[in-house]
């Protein structure tokens, strides 16, 4: 029989399972759970988009695209960006259209990572940027955010993990999962603590119209010299509810942008045609769409952080994305043992911290993806359990 | 006046005292004053639920009817308009751009009642040169809330993402 082991990529089997699977295993078999676990918009797709890739197929639009997206696309990513974000991008050279946020990041790290390379991850965050970093050969450091600072990566913190194989700084805010987000002050503070190093960021911003209480989303290449080393991430799903439609983009200079096409050009070809076409509607004719979503969102984090709040779990109040992370160190259970005992108990499923690093320990991530209705049945359960 | 509120509870009217406050940062204090005021003032009317009567075997008829009217001299169309908004088998009165003056919603228990009340009532009126009635046969959404459409959460219970 074949030795399995010794023909599989060590890169990959060295690679460990989340640690939560089996938690998360649990969850899915049972059948009358109520779940705060999703990390996705409980909105449909905007019907003006799904209408636009209903007609883009009836006209036959059923081919590949260019490599980098229909330059119908890359134009109003740059004018969206430009009018949103204050960023300035070629769409002909330095826009490239992605298969969702994931497929960015990962082109993103393999085209700057060599072997070896570090790659400082701040923790908690989303869970993908930890293997990426190894499968690209290079060295996952993480650098623990702390709640005192807000979830933030400071420049001091920073600091501490900057060595000379130091490749680059993933930047990963709005935060999943703790709703932290960064502001032009921080992002002036790396500056200059990088400005003279070949340092590069990966800037992940998905969650990017998600922010609240007046904070607008800054970009770190927007602010001072910070483009020229600087990848943005940013893509549909989370902004215009369209995860299933698996479309994102990547922008960076030309000379790294070029890399970045080259590895989409071989393993991926072109995004979607369909999700392409129904993209160029949600740039141009969405906005209100998104206000509406938005103004939802923002009703429903204020009542789930009072709401942790008023049944013994310190919240904080985050200003991106649509989590809300609450301290459960009161209870004097791990994160991990609380959502067991939750989930068996009252049925209701978080997520344990540790999900998105051991930095993560002492805290849960409740989503708002979820009715008020539904908000309101979980919290009253979880009061419950405590 | 607070633009908040409203657009709260334009979404919903159920919405405690408790829930306000902690949305709008007022105090609860000042949420009820808010809402006495603009209670007042005329700019909450009414608080209703979106009832999907369809799901009863005994709800109701509705019809869409069009009116054509000649203005009163002084008044425009505003007395007629005021005039039909009186009787309770009137649901809504909208003064229209166009081919018709005005776009009246009637609501009564049977197909008879309606037909009734628009021709011993509606055609009747002085200065109300025509009407069209056209009966409701269905309805698809009603005040943003759709009502052919069960929504089920395709979702996973716990991801990461």
């Amino acid at each position: 029989m074949l030795n399995y082991e010794s023909i599989l990529n060590n890169k990959i089997t060295e690679i460990q399972p989340s640690g939560i699977r089996k938690f998360f295993d649990i969850a899915a078999t049972m059948d009358d759970v109520i779940s705060l676990g999703v990390g996705e918009p409980d909105f449909e797709t905007p019907w003006k988009i799904r209408n636009a890739a209903i007609v883009s197929l009836e006209g036959g639009k059923t081919s590949y695209t260019a490599n980098r997206g229909l330059s119908a696309l890359r134009a109003e990513i740059a004018r969206y960006l430009s009018r949103k974000y204050s960023l300035s991008y070629n769409p002909d050279t330095e826009i490239l259209v992605t298969v969702g946020g994931s497929e960015a990041i990962d082109a993103a790290v393999r085209s700057v990572v060599n072997d070896g390379d570090e790659v400082i991850i701040p923790q908690p965050s989303y869970v993908c940027y930890v293997p990426m970093v190894l499968m690209a050969g290079g060295i996952p450091v993480i650098s623990e955010s702390k709640a005192e600072n807000g979830f933030k990566l400071t420049a001091a913190e920073l600091k501490e993990k900057i060595t000379p194989r130091t490749k680059a700084v993933v930047l990963p805010y709005p935060s999943n999962p703790t709703g932290a987000i960064m502001e032009k002050e921080d992002y002036l503070e790396i500056e200059s603590l990088i400005k003279d190093t070949g340092i590069v960021l990966i800037s992940d911003e998905i969650y990017s119209e998600l922010t609240f209480n007046g904070k607008r989303h800054v970009s770190p290449a927007s602010v001072g010299s910070l483009r020229e080393r600087t990848i943005v991430i940013n893509g549909f799903s989370k902004a215009f509810s369209m995860t299933g439609w698996r479309l994102g983009y990547v922008c960076a200079p030309e000379k790294i942008n070029a890399q970045i096409t080259k590895l989409h050009q071989y393993s991926i070809m072109c995004a979607p045609t369909t999700s392409q076409y129904a993209a160029i509607t949600a740039l141009r004719d969405c906005d209100t769409d998104v206000e509406a979503m938005i103004e939802e969102y923002d009703m429903r984090r204020k009542l789930m952080v009072y709401g942790f709040n008023e049944i013994g779990l310190e919240c904080r109040e985050p200003e991106g994305a649509f989590y809300v992370f609450p301290s459960i160190k009161s209870t004097g259970m791990t994160s991990g043992e609380f959502c067991e005992k939750l989930l068996a108990e009252k049925h209701v499923a978080l997520v344990p911290g540790t999900a998105f690093g051991e930095c993560g320990e002492g805290f849960v991530r409740a989503s708002y993806c979820y009715s008020m209705d539904h908000i309101k049945t979980a919290l009253e359960r979880t009061g419950e359990f405590l | 006046m607070n633009i908040q509120i409203l657009k709260l509870l334009a979404k919903d009217a159920r919405m405690s005292t408790k829930e306000l406050s902690i949305c709008t940062g007022l105090t609860e204090d000042e949420v009820n004053a808010e809402i006495e005021e603009m209670t007042k003032e005329g700019l909450i009317r009414a608080c209703k639920a979106v009832i999907d009567w369809e799901k009863l075997d005994d709800g109701y008829v509705s019809a869409l009817v069009d009116l054509k009217v000649t203005p009163k001299p002084g008044y425009g169309f505003e007395d007629v308009a005021k005039k039909v908004a009186r009787y309770k088998e009137v649901e809504s009165v909208y003064l229209l751009s166009g081919v018709s003056d005005l776009c009246v919603m009637v609501k009564c228990r049977t197909f008879q009642e309606v037909s009734r009340f628009v021709s011993k009532e509606l055609a009747v009126m002085e200065s109300i040169t025509s009407t069209k009635t056209q009966f409701v046969m269905r309805r698809y959404k009603e005040l943003d809330v759709a009502l052919d459409i069960e929504s089920t959460d395709e979702r996973g219970v716990v991801s990461s993402c």
